[in-house]
């Protein structure tokens, strides 16, 4: 199966110890950012069954704490980049919903104007880098923006999240000995969530552990629950304290899942329904929920209504999507370039 | 004006564009401690410091996709490739990344960098040192290619080129780095997409950049001998080409030639042929023909080198061959 065995996965010594140094509000405010990367995702899945979305469509579901809990730590002067598998940490970086479904939909008022798609939402606003379509394509531009920060010396910390398919990639190691060998601020963080699409990370990987990875290359590893916000939130929070005043790079390997399959047409024979169930058990958004709960900080009702209000915001991004007008036709060759040449 | 080689000019226009703004440096192997393989870059880190001078890591991919993310956030890399073969372990960062992200972010980010460093045959490198870029890089939207034959071209377009917010694929030939001519004092530009007609003629158009303009002037001398007046072309920039040069010269010789040191199938020349026939046909008295490298990787012996690579007196031969005196 591709479930790693989890002795040495770093988990917390239980919801109180982990979630004392945060305020509770900021524990509904990250339930309510995981909810609106589900609820968004279940849109566009609707969305591509009505081919009303077309290409490729690679979801975020079940891998929610994992975004969630490491953007946290995102201040503005920060960039993040990642895969194709991108809606989740674009809406965890505060991509407005609208700008998004609206590039599914392939019209003009989407994040990049309908031209990247659902593999790449970008923000310059957000420093949101990107939506990257090539495995580990995007490890360059990563460590590219870990190199500016220091250049300038803003202070910025590049936040890098890949798949665990990517780690068998050149891009990785060579990114990885660079941003060690240069001392940049850049945080690996490798969303693993099993499968590279259909390969499980046994049949891909001399190692599995890809914290220990970073031994070569002279960097801290960390290894995560990704399925527990708390443990997320918890250790990221100090992993991106470290990377920030170390100007040392890290990389952290995060255990997670994805409920659905690689992308939409995925017809998930590499893996069993059981073992879906199992992961669908840890289930963020309803650990998160049961605890808020048990604490006392909101009511099941209060829950239930929190998810309405967002499914009806989802809803709201949707009818905007469909209300906005397609790319004009002079849209096709502009931004090929940035400047006009003299005639 | 001064006389220098190609790599001092080259060095001139890095050094007056980093002092003119602090977001450019260069990148590459061996371009900091060592002075640059080819002695472009000398100085460079004496003069300007680590912080704008970097040595990398036999690294392509990871310090052209590195200078791809510092583009994004308002840097100006400049990209050493110490053959431009080595681009091609790059390959990914500069197509799939580079070129695309403009257009593929609808234009919210940029990417102002230049690739540059030595393309195409040197002296028996043999075949995996020894190919032309232009052709592969000018295949696709969202970068000026850039080839240039004389000092100042080289200095002026580089200048141009990291002015540029676009990015620049800028080919250098080894075998003119020690190339000397006269090179204007003071600051100047060359805009991108701009030819120049390095010898006036009337009789036939020879189009040919960097190398191979060498080979033409050279062709051009030797038929002159015979009394037929040559035009010599230089486009500089591959792409965008400047048509308009080429249709005025085309529309006084009414017949042309085109040169590359590239492989024969797919060459920028077949493009050019293409161009030419399409918007020029009227003016033709002969079908355009091409001098280009044939269709076999470079071999290491000298005589092989010779046969595969286009020559003055292939020129000459095609010179003769479009003007009907030849067969």
């Amino acid at each position: 199966m591709g479930s790693q065995s989890s002795e040495k996965i770093k988990k917390g010594k239980g919801l109180d110890s982990k979630s004392d140094d945060i305020a509770p509000e900021k524990w509904v405010e990250m339930l309510e950012r995981m909810l609106l990367i589900r609820r968004f995702e279940e849109a566009t899945v609707k969305g591509y069954q009505q081919k009303k979305i077309g290409g490729f469509l690679h979801t975020y579901i079940g891998m929610e704490a994992v975004g969630v809990g490491s953007i946290a730590h995102k201040r503005p002067e920060d960039s993040v980049i990642t895969t194709y598998r991108c809606h989740g940490l674009a809406l965890a970086v505060g991509l407005s919903p609208d700008a998004g479904m609206a590039e599914l939909y392939g019209k003009i008022t989407g994040c990049a104007r309908g031209k990247g798609g659902s593999m790449h939402f970008f923000s310059k606003e957000l420093n949101f880098l990107g939506g990257h379509g090539i495995v580990g394509g995007q490890f360059g531009p990563g460590i590219g923006a870990a190199f500016a920060f220091k250049y300038k010396n803003t202070g910025g910390v590049s936040f890098i999240h890949f798949g665990d398919g990517a780690t068998p990639q050149g891009s990785f190691h060579e990114c990885l000995n660079l941003a060690s060998l240069w001392s940049l601020p850049a945080i690996f963080i490798c969303e693993d969530n099993q499968y590279g699409m259909g390969t499980a990370n046994h049949r891909a990987l001399a190692n599995t552990d890809m914290s220990q990875m970073a031994i070569s290359y002279n960097v801290k590893g960390y290894r995560i629950d990704g399925m527990d916000l708390f443990t997320v939130h918890h250790e990221m929070a100090k992993v991106v304290e470290e990377v920030r005043s170390t100007q040392r790079p890290a990389l952290v390997h995060m255990v997670t899942y994805r409920y659905k399959g690689h992308s939409v047409s995925d017809k998930e024979a590499y893996r069993t329904k059981d073992e879906v169930q199992r992961w669908m058990a840890k289930d963020p958004i309803q650990t998160v929920s049961a605890y808020l709960i048990e604490k006392g900080i909101r009511s099941e009702a209060e829950i239930k209504e929190i998810d309405k209000q967002i499914r009806t915001r989802i809803q709201a991004s949707v009818e905007f999507a469909e209300n906005s007008p397609l790319p004009p036709e002079e849209e096709l060759t502009m931004h090929t370039f940035h400047d006009t040449l003299e005639a | 004006m001064a006389v220098m080689e190609v790599r001092t000019a080259l060095n001139e226009a890095l050094r007056e564009e980093m002092q003119r703004d602090p977001n450019v440096f260069v990148i590459g192997e061996e371009v900091a401690e060592y002075d640059g393989a080819y002695k472009v870059t000398k100085g460079l880190l004496a003069d300007f410091g680590p912080q704008r001078v970097y040595d990398t890591p036999i690294s392509e991919s990871g310090f052209t996709g590195l200078s791809v993310g510092a583009a994004m956030l308002g840097l100006r890399p400049v990209v050493e490739y110490m053959s431009f073969n080595f681009s091609m372990v790059a390959f990914d960062q500069i197509i799939s990344n580079a070129l695309k992200m403009s257009y593929m972010t609808g234009g919210m980010f940029n990417i102002p960098i230049v690739f540059r460093g030595p393309n195409g045959a040197a002296a028996q490198v043999s075949s995996q040192h020894s190919h032309c870029m232009e052709s592969i890089f000018a295949h696709f939207p969202g970068c000026h290619v850039i080839a240039p034959s004389m000092p100042k071209d080289y200095k002026g377009l580089l200048k141009s080129a990291i002015r540029s917010n676009d990015p620049v694929i800028f080919l250098e030939n080894e075998m003119l780095y020690g190339f000397k001519d006269e090179v204007p004092e003071g600051e100047f530009l060359i805009p991108i997409g701009k030819g120049e007609i390095k010898r006036a003629g009337e009789h036939v158009t020879i189009i040919a950049h960097a190398r191979m303009l060498h080979y033409a002037l050279a062709a051009a001398s030797e038929l002159a001998k015979e009394g037929i007046e040559a035009e010599v072309l230089d486009p500089r920039t591959i792409k965008p080409l400047d048509m308009p040069l080429i249709a005025e010269s085309i529309k006084k010789t009414n017949r042309a030639i085109v040169v590359e040191e590239g492989h024969y199938f797919c060459g920028v020349g077949a493009q050019m042929a293409y161009e030419i026939q399409s918007q020029l046909f009227d003016w033709l008295d002969a079908p355009v023909l091409r001098v280009a490298q044939s269709e076999n990787p470079m071999p290491y012996a000298k005589n092989l080198e010779a046969d595969t690579l286009p020559s003055i007196e292939k020129i000459i031969r095609a010179a003769k061959e479009v003007l009907y005196l030849e067969r």
